[in-house]
């Protein structure tokens, strides 16, 4: 079989065979992990769950991890993380990304509202450490927001069996908000699960004085916490201090745009250097000033010879000022010729 | 065609250096238009042509294992010849212009791609890219002008090398995958001492173990597994290489060669305003024109002008350009070469033959006054490179 193949790509140079197969049979592609949508589930007015039959290649995952996922919107791919919400292991070999809309959010609006059963995404293997440790804790809390509750209804969902005492804190905005709702109410019926729900929008955010007195037995419990920014820094500050740090997981969702002013701090990741530029100047110019050996060609925006993978941060075309960003393990490619910072920016030089 | 400094009439006299940044901001928003548009249709077209080119390279491979058969020699060749064409020009071409770069698909990503062709793709880039549409026919700045090898401008000094220019064109031609390879390795440089021994041997080195794969594949490789029909499928591999090398050289010379063409001097570029960058690069190529699959087979070449202005727009969408383009060509006076594939072919090949001449023997006398224009509101006067000071 080995050998069929190296012979097979002595005929299709400089392409690989892979590269013929790779059309034909897009899940069982060795080039790139896809995974083909085999349902969209509704969840509350804005969310549902995107089940996903993965293709070849995928290692599995564990409940709290989450996925990149990336869909061709307008053509152009994006890549976002969601977490994982069904258990693995299963008979179908199924995967399922929770998603909540996220206002003029490519990506989540896409998959909500427009993907349909049989479309392709791309994938990449399940990562993240907001997992459960083996032997599970006696006593567990769950404290989420949001979309935050996604990576706790996959642990929940997986290991709920092994957890004798789990209380579920969880705000949102009207009760027909709560993604999963039915479902954590029921299991709070059931008394699997002790569940705090609480509307902000009439009942205003949970606080940390406010977590003391409803979870009185907090010291006792390995918490894992998974929201909006200022939520998680409020716990983190209460945690620290009652010196309870080591208790607290937390999971940071990345906001889906960065930073989108006019310059800002250029970091190139791999020399270590950091420059300051304005919104005016071009990253090969800041770049070049700062000392770092910068890939250039023409300078003007038709050669290519200057793309540099953008790991994370907001650049903007100093041509048309379209803005592009990247998230944390994205690596766009960008022309340094003739774009610009826009906010705080990773380039991998 | 003569540098633009040294013509009797200068094109764009009666332009003025506003006219040349309005004609820039005109230019500017057809590429505006054309971004705000790009979208799944582009992607799905590119995708489209790709799962072709693929279909044709296979099903003439496999036809081909039976060429003993003359109708499956003919067929395959055809389809293989095809196949070729397509990775070389509308795909390859495109792709490693970055013109698909926006898809941030990595499969089809002018970073990634390597094409069908014996020059490496990074070579190629640096050559083309970088070297031949920033410096448009410019006179010792554009090596695309002759290839170092032909005389294809009055301006160009005249060496009694070229007189066998018709004869080089010719050889180059049929084996214009190498002759491009050569090129980009800059074989000529460094036969003239003028490139590091170290460097060009790196880089020969890869260039020739590319050329290795290509060939056992089309001359080892492929004839084996036909079996019976070997030597059949060797002269089909040989005949489709040769298919693709005449075609893309005969488009690459109606780009910049035909008659009509202008070219600049060096000086002429320092400071090059946005505007007066387009106005060389309209000035500069020619136009083929033809039907829709002639344009799909150049790799929309053939809208030279449109590639030269935008050369990182989706090759799909210069057809739809091309319009708007010559519509301001026309209204700010400009010359807009253009013509069938035979006449420009002609036109080119028709240059290369005189040009092996030296000037003197051309037209004795009628030049040596030519009138020193320069670039409008430029604001100096443009170095005068008599053509007969050579």
């Amino acid at each position: 079989m080995e050998r069929a193949r190296d012979l097979a790509a002595l005929v299709t140079t400089p392409l690989l065979p892979e590269h013929y197969l790779d059309r034909l049979d897009p899940l069982g592609s060795t080039l790139a992990l896809r995974g083909r949508i085999s349902a969209v589930l509704p969840e509350t007015r804005d969310s549902a769950t995107v089940v996903i039959r993965p293709g070849r290649g995928w290692a599995g995952h564990v409940p709290g991890q989450f996925v990149r996922v990336a869909v061709d919107v307008d053509g152009v791919r994006h890549w976002r993380a969601y977490s994982l919400t069904w258990s693995p292991d299963r008979a179908d070999g199924a995967i399922a990304i929770t998603v909540t809309v996220v206002p003029g959010g490519t990506v989540s609006e896409h998959l909500v509202r427009r993907a349909r059963v049989g479309d392709l995404v791309h994938l990449e293997q399940a990562a993240g450490d907001f997992v459960l440790p083996r032997p599970a804790p006696a006593k567990t809390l769950f404290v989420t927001a949001g979309s935050g509750i996604t990576p706790v209804m996959g642990i929940l969902r997986d290991r709920l069996d092994e957890l004798s005492d789990v209380v579920v804190v969880h705000s949102a905005r009207t009760p027909s908000d709560v993604v999963f709702g039915g479902e954590l109410r029921m299991l709070d019926g059931l008394r699997r699960i002790r569940l705090v729900e609480r509307h902000t929008s009439t009942q205003g955010r949970v606080d940390a004085d406010e977590l003391e007195s409803l979870v009185p037995d907090l010291d006792e419990r390995e918490t894992w916490a998974c929201g909006p920014a200022g939520l998680l820094d409020s716990l983190e500050a209460l945690f620290t201090e009652r010196g309870l740090e080591a208790r607290l997981h937390v999971e940071r969702f990345q906001p889906a745009v960065r930073a989108t002013g006019t310059g800002g701090t250029i970091t190139f990741t791999r020399t270590g250097t950091t420059t300051v530029s304005d919104g005016s100047r071009s990253l090969l110019d800041a770049g070049e000033e700062a000392g770092v050996l910068m890939p250039s060609g023409c300078r003007m925006g038709i050669c290519f010879g200057c793309v540099v993978p953008l790991r994370e941060g907001s650049v903007r075309d100093l041509r048309d000022g379209t803005l592009t960003s990247a998230l944390p393990g994205d690596g766009v490619l960008v022309q340094t010729c003739v774009t610009a910072a826009a906010g705080a920016c990773d380039l991998d030089l | 065609m003569t540098t633009i400094q040294n013509k009797a009439t200068n094109p764009v006299a009666h332009l003025s250096a506003e006219d040349i940044e309005n004609l820039g901001a005109e230019l500017d928003a057809i590429r505006e238009q054309v971004l705000a548009s790009r979208g799944e249709r582009d992607a799905a077209y590119i995708r489209r042509v790709i799962d072709v080119q693929r279909g044709l390279e296979l099903a003439g491979r496999a036809t081909l294992l039976f060429s003993l058969f003359p109708p499956a020699w003919l067929l395959g060749t055809a389809s293989l010849s095809v196949a070729k064409i397509l990775e070389n020009m509308e795909i390859g071409h495109n792709v490693m212009h970055g013109q698909w770069d926006w898809m941030r698909d990595p499969q089809i990503h002018s970073t990634t791609w390597e094409w069908d062709n014996a020059s490496p793709s990074a070579m190629w880039k640096h050559s083309h890219n970088e070297l031949h549409h920033t410096y448009t026919n410019v006179l010792g700045r554009d090596n695309d002008l002759g290839y170092g090898i032909m005389r294809v401008d009055e301006d160009q000094r005249w060496k009694p090398g070229y007189l066998g220019q018709p004869l080089w064109n010719a050889i180059n031609m049929c084996f214009f995958q190498y002759g491009i390879a050569a090129y980009d390795v800059e074989v000529g440089k460094y036969l003239a001492g003028r490139k590091d021994s170290d460097q060009f041997w790196a880089e020969a080195r890869v260039v020739l173990a590319k050329i290795g794969r290509q060939a056992t594949r089309d001359y080892v490789v492929h004839p084996l597994l036909s079996g019976p029909s070997a030597a059949t499928t060797l002269t089909a591999n040989v005949v489709a290489n040769l298919v693709r090398n005449v075609w893309t050289h005969s488009v690459i010379m109606c780009g910049h060669f035909p008659e009509g063409v202008e070219t600049f001097t060096k000086s002429s570029i320092e400071g090059e305003t946005r505007g007066e960058w387009y106005l060389r690069q309209m000035l500069g190529s020619a136009n083929i024109e033809g039907g829709r699959l002639m344009h799909i087979m150049t790799g929309n070449l053939s809208f030279q002008v449109e590639h030269h202005l935008f050369p990182d727009l989706p090759s799909n969408r210069y057809q739809e350009i091309a319009p708007k383009v010559a519509e301001i060509m026309q209204r700010y006076g400009l010359p807009h070469v253009s013509g069938s594939l035979p006449r420009q072919v002609a036109s080119a090949w028709g240059k290369v033959v005189r040009l092996a001449l030296p000037n003197e023997l051309l037209d004795r006398g009628a030049r040596t006054l030519a009138k020193v224009t320069t670039l409008p509101g430029r604001g100096r006067v443009a170095t005068v490179e008599s053509s007969m000071a050579a």
